[in-house]
Order: C-alpha cells, then sequence, then structure tokens
C-alpha cells in the first residue's frame, strides 16, 4: 500500500494544476501564489508525500480542492452506493453465471448453450460504457420501464444509506448492477462449463453413473459442488475488480458512488480524493486477497490436511 | 361496510393522485455540474449562481434581454460620481414571512465584502453602504465606478435576522473547506425556496409564496435539479422523460433531440469567444524552426487570420453552432458593433502573398497548444486550423491536452501559439482589455502592448460620461483589431433541449429564469 501510494503520489505530478480549476480566469497572479501557498503544493514532492503518509495513518486524507469538504467523510458518504452497486452485481454474476454454466457444460452442443456463450462473448468484448449506453438506450430511452440514471429514492439508516429499500432504488440498480457484472458472469460461465466438463469425464462421476444416480443429483450435488471451489476463488478476488470497474459504470448511470466520485476529482485534479481512493482500493485489494486465502483454508480439505501435517 | 370503505379509500387516493397531478407541475432541470455551495457569497461561479438567482434577488438584475431591470431596489440615482441613493421595493418579504428592509441590505452587501467572500475583489470599489431610513440605501465608491449595477446585479440579498440566528453573518470560507449552515440552506427574497439539498445528486426548488413578483404561468409549482455528469446518459435521460429541461446539450446530439416529436432544441449565442494567441514577444519561437519569431510580424499575423476558413470550422466541427468572431467580444456587451465584429476574408492567395511579403515565402513551423476539455469541440477546432495553416505552408504541429494543463502551461509562458476562450460576466468591454490587452496584464501572453490601449483602459475604469467612456471603448477596439494581436474564431453558442410541453427562455448567460418558465 506504501508503494500504491508512493506511486499515485508522483503520477499526480502529471495531472496538471488544480489551481487553475479553483479559481475564476480573473483571479491575479498573486492570489493563485497564495492559494498554492496554502495549499502546500510549493514543498517538495518528498515533504508533500511524507505528509501525506503520516496523515493518512491517522486516517485523514485532508480536505478535498473541489468539494471542500474532508475527504474521508466524501468517502463513507460514498462508500454505501458503491458497495451495495458491488455486492448486487456480484451476486448476479455469481447466481446466474454458475447456472449458466452448469447448463452450457452440461449440454455442450444444443443451441441455446451456443447463444449464451455468443452473448457472454459479446459480455467480455464489449466495454462496459457502450453496454450501460445500450441497456439506457433499450430499457429508458425505447422501453421507459427503468430509470436511466442515479439511485433513486434512498433510505438513510444512520451510518448507511441503502436504496435496496424502496421501489426506485430497486428498479434504479437493475441496469447498473447487469451492467457491472457482465464482465465477471461471463468469466464465470466459462470457468464453471471448463469445470463442469472437466469434471463429468473423471472417474466418480462414471462410479456414479454406474451406481444408478439420478442425473440432476450427479450434475448438481457431485459436481457441481467439486467445481465450485476455483470459482469462488475467483469470485472473491474479483470483487475487488468490480470495485475498480465501478469507475465506468458508476460515471455512465450517475451512481453517486467513489468511482464517480474518483473521476470527478480526476478531472478537477483533486488530488486528496485520488490518493485517498487509490490507497483505499489497495486496501480493498489486500483485505480481499486475505480473505480469500482464508477462505481457502476452509474450503479447500487438501490445503487443510497439508498445514495441519506440517504444524504436527 | 368494508368493501364500501375500500371504495372510499380507493377514490380519496385517485382523487389526491390525479388533482396533484393537475396543479402541481414540476420541472425536472438537468446540466452536468452543480452548485458548489448554496451560501450566495461564497464561490462567483456558473452553476452555484445560476441555484443562487431562483432563491436569492439583488437590488438589480438582468431580465431576459440581459438588460439590467429593477429587483429589490426600484430606482436609483447618483447625487455625486461617488454616491449612489437606492430606494428599496416595499412590501418585500422573505421566504420565511419577515420584511426585507435596508437592514439587510447593507449587511448583504457587507458580508460580500468580507475576506471570506469570493465578490470581495468583484465589489471592491464599494467602500461605504448606509441604511437612510428602512427603504433607503446609500452606496458609496472610493472612485468612480461605471459598472456598478453590473456588479450589484450578482450581489444577492440575505436576511440580516436569518443569517444572525443560524451562525451565517460571514461568508463561508470556501476555500478553507468551511461548512456553515449557509452552505447547505438557502433562505432569500426570490421566487422559489429550496427544501431538498442533496449535492450532486438532487436539489428541490418549491414556490415562495411570499415572493413579491408574479410568475409567468403559475402551475410551475416545483423544480428539480438533476444534475447528470455523462452527456450520452443526460441526453438519454431526456428523451426518455425522466428530465424536462437540459441546458448544457452537446452539439454531437442536438440532431438527434431535435427530431424527437417530443423534443425541441433552441440555441443562442453564448457570452464566451473563442481565439487563437500568438507570443509576439518572445525573440525566437520556442517551437519554431526560423530562428527568429514570425508573430513579431503584423502581416504574419494577418496571413494566418486569412488562412483561416471560419465558415469551414462552422459548418463541419461546429455542425452550424458557432458566430463567426471578428473581435473577442460579443452582441450584448458594451463596446461590441456588428462593424467591428466583421471579419477579414478568407483568401488562401492573399495568405501567402502576405507571407512572402514578410520573408517566409515557404511558411515555418510552430506548435499550436489547445485545451481538449474545455471548449466546445475546442481540439477539433485546432485539428482542422492545423489543416488550414497547412495550406499556406506554416507546418503546425498540434499539441492538445486537458484543461488543467493547458491553462498551467499557458501561464508559465510555454506557449509559441494557443486557443483560448474568453467570456465576460460584467457585459463590459473593459473586462476583455483589463485581461487580455493592457501591458503585462495576467492572460496577456501574446504580450500585446501599446500605451494609447492603456490609457484608454484607465479612462474605462474612472469615466462616469458614458459618451466620452464608450469613445475610449470604440477607440481601443479599433487599434487592437487593426493590429491582429489575436486572431478571432468564434463566439460559441450554446443550446437548451427541453420537452416539448415545457417554455424555459434561454439566456446567453446560459442561466435559467424559471419565473418566465411555463406549460404549453
Amino acid at each position: 500500500m506504501l508503494v500504491v501510494s508512493f506511486v499515485s503520489f508522483s503520477l499526480f505530478n502529471f495531472v496538471g494544476d488544480p489551481i487553475n480549476n479553483m479559481v475564476g480566469e480573473e483571479t491575479s497572479d498573486e492570489e493563485r501564489a497564495e492559494l498554492r501557498e496554502t495549499l502546500g503544493l510549493t514543498d517538495p514532492i518528498h515533504i508533500q508525500f511524507s505528509r501525506f503518509v503520516v496523515n493518512a495513518s491517522k486516517g485523514e486524507f485532508g480536505i478535498s480542492y473541489q468539494l471542500r469538504r474532508p475527504v474521508s467523510e466524501l468517502i463513507i458518504e460514498r462508500l454505501p452506493a458503491t458497495m451495495e452497486l458491488v455486492l448486487i452485481s456480484a451476486l448476479i454474476a455469481l447466481v446466474s453465471g454458475t447456472l449458466l454454466g452448469v447448463y452450457t457444460g452440461i449440454n455442450k452442443k444444443g443451441f441455446l448453450s451456443d447463444f449464451i456463450l455468443a452473448i457472454s462473448l459479446l459480455g467480455v468484448s464489449l466495454p462496459t460504457f457502450v453496454i450501460g449506453i445500450l441497456f439506457i438506450y433499450l430499457f429508458a430511452v425505447i422501453l421507459g420501464v427503468l430509470p436511466s440514471f442515479g439511485r433513486g429514492e434512498v433510505i438513510d439508516l444512520g451510518l448507511w444509506t441503502t436504496g435496496l429499500l424502496t421501489v426506485s432504488g430497486l428498479k434504479a440498480i437493475i441496469l447498473p448492477s447487469v451492467t457491472l457484472s457482465l464482465f465477471q458472469m461471463t468469466y464465470i460461465i466459462r470457468l464453471v462449463r471448463a469445470e463442469m466438463m472437466e469434471i463429468l469425464q473423471t472417474d466418480y462421476i462414471k462410479f456414479a453413473r454406474a451406481r444408478g444416480i439420478s442425473e440432476k443429483s450427479i450434475n448438481y450435488k457431485h459436481a457441481l459442488k467439486n467445481g465450485l471451489i476455483p470459482v469462488i476463488t475467483i469470485a472473491g478476488i474479483n470483487i475487488g475488480t468490480l470495485v475498480a470497474f465501478s469507475i465506468i459504470t458508476e460515471t455512465v448511470f450517475q451512481w453517486p458512488g467513489m468511482g464517480f466520485l474518483f473521476i470527478q476529482a480526476v478531472q478537477f485534479v483533486d488530488i486528496p480524493i485520488m490518493s485517498a481512493y487509490l490507497v483505499f482500493i489497495a486496501f480493498v485489494f489486500v483485505m480481499i486477497n486475505f480473505i480469500v486465502d482464508i477462505l481457502y483454508y476452509f474450503i479447500d480439505p487438501r490445503i487443510r490436511v497439508k498445514g495441519d501435517a506440517t504444524s504436527g | 361496510m368494508k368493501f364500501k370503505n375500500f371504495i372510499k379509500i380507493f377514490f380519496a387516493i385517485l382523487f389526491v393522485f390525479v388533482s396533484t397531478h393537475s396543479y402541481a407541475k414540476t420541472i425536472k432541470w438537468s446540466m452536468q455540474g452543480d452548485s458548489l455551495t448554496l451560501d450566495p457569497h461564497a464561490q462567483n461561479e456558473g452553476p452555484t449562481t445560476q441555484v443562487s438567482r431562483q432563491v436569492y434577488e439583488a437590488l438589480v438584475t438582468r431580465g431576459l434581454d440581459m438588460s439590467i431591470e429593477p429587483q429589490l431596489a426600484t430606482d436609483w440615482k447618483t447625487t455625486d460620481p461617488n454616491t449612489w441613493v437606492f430606494n428599496l421595493r416595499k412590501g418585500v418579504k422573505f421566504s420565511d414571512g419577515t420584511d426585507m428592509t435596508a437592514k439587510d441590505v447593507v449587511f448583504s452587501i457587507l458580508r460580500a465584502k468580507q475576506p471570506t467572500s469570493d465578490f470581495k475583489e468583484y465589489i471592491s470599489t464599494i467602500s461605504d453602504v448606509k441604511e437612510i431610513d428602512n427603504y433607503t440605501v446609500q452606496v458609496n465608491t472610493s472612485k468612480p465606478n461605471p459598472i456598478l449595477l453590473n456588479q450589484l446585479s450578482n450581489i444577492f440579498i440575505m436576511s440580516k435576522k436569518w443569517s444572525i440566528d443560524f451562525g451565517a453573518t460571514v461568508s463561508q470560507n470556501w476555500d478553507g473547506g468551511e461548512e456553515t449552515f449557509s452552505a447547505t440552506n438557502a433562505m432569500g427574497t426570490g421566487p422559489f425556496k429550496i427544501t431538498l439539498r442533496e449535492p450532486n445528486t438532487k436539489t428541490v426548488f418549491e414556490r415562495n409564496n411570499n415572493w413579491w413578483g408574479s410568475m409567468k404561468d403559475n402551475s410551475v409549482s416545483e423544480i428539480h435539479l438533476l444534475p447528470i455528469k455523462n452527456s450520452a446518459t443526460r441526453v438519454a435521460a431526456l428523451l426518455s422523460g425522466e428530465v424536462d429541461l437540459v441546458t448544457d446539450a452537446p452539439v454531437q446530439d442536438l440532431a438527434r433531440i431535435g427530431n424527437s416529436s417530443d423534443h425541441e432544441v433552441v440555441s443562442t449565442a453564448q457570452m464566451r469567444t473563442i481565439f487563437l494567441g500568438m507570443d509576439q514577444a518572445a525573440d525566437k519561437l520556442r517551437s519554431g524552426n526560423t530562428g527568429d519569431n514570425p508573430f513579431k510580424k503584423k502581416e504574419v499575423r494577418q496571413a494566418l487570420y486569412q488562412a483561416i476558413d471560419i465558415e469551414a470550422i462552422k459548418k463541419k466541427v461546429m455542425r452550424g453552432l458557432s458566430e463567426p468572431a471578428g473581435i473577442i467580444t460579443f452582441p450584448g456587451v458594451n463596446g461590441y458593433t456588428q462593424d467591428l465584429d466583421k471579419r477579414l476574408p478568407y483568401d488562401v492567395d492573399a495568405a501567402k502573398k502576405l507571407l512572402a511579403d514578410a520573408g517566409y515565402p515557404k511558411g515555418f513551423d510552430v506548435e499550436l497548444r489547445c485545451p481538449n476539455d474545455r471548449y466546445v469541440n475546442d481540439e477539433a477546432i485546432c485539428t482542422a486550423v492545423v489543416g488550414m495553416l497547412g495550406k499556406i505552408g506554416v507546418n503546425v504541429n498540434l499539441f492538445a491536452q486537458t484543461k488543467s494543463k493547458h491553462f498551467k502551461e499557458l501561464k508559465e509562458d510555454k506557449g509559441d501559439f494557443y486557443m483560448l476562450g474568453w467570456g465576460v460576466p460584467t457585459l463590459d468591454s473593459h473586462y476583455v482589455f483589463h485581461y487580455l490587452y493592457e501591458s503585462d496584464a495576467s492572460w496577456n501572453k501574446v504580450n500585446f502592448s501599446n500605451s494609447e490601449v492603456d490609457a484608454a483602459i484607465r479612462v474605462m475604469e474612472g469615466e462616469v460620461d458614458l459618451d466620452k467612456r464608450n469613445a475610449a471603448i470604440a477607440n481601443a477596439w479599433k487599434i487592437v483589431k487593426d493590429d491582429i494581436s489575436y486572431l478571432p474564431l468564434h463566439h460559441q453558442v450554446i443550446s437548451w433541449a427541453t420537452k416539448n410541453n415545457v417554455d424555459v427562455p434561454i439566456r446567453p448567460n446560459n442561466e435559467p429564469l424559471f419565473r418566465f418558465a411555463s406549460f404549453k
């Protein structure tokens, strides 16, 4: 994380001058210099960086240049929107990805399988913003059934604001979460399909068939269970990717989350928000990898056995 | 009995639903940005003023045609060149029901002069404000100020009592990241009051029933501001009917919106002129190949001017949405005349000859610096210019980058040849001369310097005799136009897109006035 913060910090030297965005055209050069001085932008880069690290370790990321509010407060305010979006789309990706993956894994040749695979290929090859705009055009402009932007009505639960408890909030989350989940879903479909095809060839499935266990039970109880182990690992890691990918989806759908905040910050050269966001993303990745490693231990008995053997 | 009750409730609900639909009508307004703060003195910035203008009023204001009209002051006079007396409108109430008096006006103007206010420079010539009686206010200036009314039209009047009650007697310190009650709440004398404020998401304006004026259409009861950053999403929201008015419709989508039978597009010249600047002070171009600075010669500047086919840029790049410009100011600004705005003819042969006469028959190399996210189609305009100048042998290398870098490097004197746009919020030519033409002015990056123009600028600042002042402006324009210190390109055009049944008059400063809005 220190590396991420250092890299991001050195990048900010190249994104431009925030002063011009902060003041009007008519501001005099003296006033600009004064503002630069108060923001500490005149200090050498290593002093700026060490100041940043010291403050960040205390959870202080400074004050946004553009919105003029503490960055930590802004991030906490935007966190629920992004988290809801990411979790819902991870859920969509996982559930529908697994189901479709099993189906295409079992029916290798059918028309429907080919169709699902072709569509899923579109999911990876089309950029997220194109898919988002297509969805908006189809469901909001032509059909007029779903809202094209925003988060709908939001209920404030104190620390957390949620859009999942109102009708408009639920309607609003459909398009962005499906858009965001498509890439993941494709990934999972292909993974589950490959796993299923492999497992169905294994000896224990053949034995199960020989014992006369029903196809349904073989497919879902025996094969899928074993096929899911890598899926869970990959899905876990990819939640981090979803958080990062949500930047584009949030911009297209005017979703009031952190990614949207970040894009606005980049355009404004709002260095405090940019650095805080990158550090936060690094933190999310580190945490998810950590959790996945622990989950591995619980899901995969082989690791557990080996671990016990070495410790004993 | 149960069933009867059910029917009653059903009809009651139906009635409420139907009745609210017929009386309360909402205009949903969207644009890219949002107000930065509701404190009317903390930020002098486009969307911030657009939002505050619906809630707050000033002593005078600009009407639909952009001329100065009475608002909270009914009339005014100057007793000597430094003293202005304003008679206030009687019977004006704030939206909380309290009366607006001279005390509030004096308080508000002094508030806008405080160190934390973003308007302190703007009204720096105001030296004193005094209450004469309940409905008369005297404003003193430190020197004669011909554009005082222009300035006062942007100084919003707040309630003194409200400000004291909620700890908002000092303007919010925006640069310092201060959070105040006045930054998230607004209470003025205007036609609307803000009842819900979620920054960058939603702002709800409801009618202020205590307003002194009259709405054009009384059925306009609520305004919802829903900022949408992504232009494609904004257009989609308009087409799907989730938004009624978009005040920054993207050029490339205008045709499609216009083709929709439910929507219409209106355009007007915006208060911004786009032009190219050429550094005439450097002895040697930083990006040149001739070892000298060709821009020092007027013939070269004129050759570039005449080589630019502005009509082609208008047609191909701007899709008809630009007004070719002869000077860096636009209709409506004091000092503008149609005669000045005429361009030199587009003439490639004449341009080649001028270039040869100046000693560059083979042209020269230069770098053109452009922003790519600041003005409408800025990079595309520059690309077109590069091709056109290539035809007379000037080999232009285009360097387009984001605005935060472009303006920074311009300020650091890194550019030989650059694009810039200039707006005139005061609607007076002085603003242009003061920043673009005065010797050593902060945006005078062509390094133009002319003692006669500098003298004329002094006259513009201190002369209250309007005839003499206007003569100085006209003379200054003539000098700079003849010198071709800049290459004017065009005045930007702004476009608003609305649903067919909504009428909100478009204004050159991009500011909607919802008191003039109506349903058709």
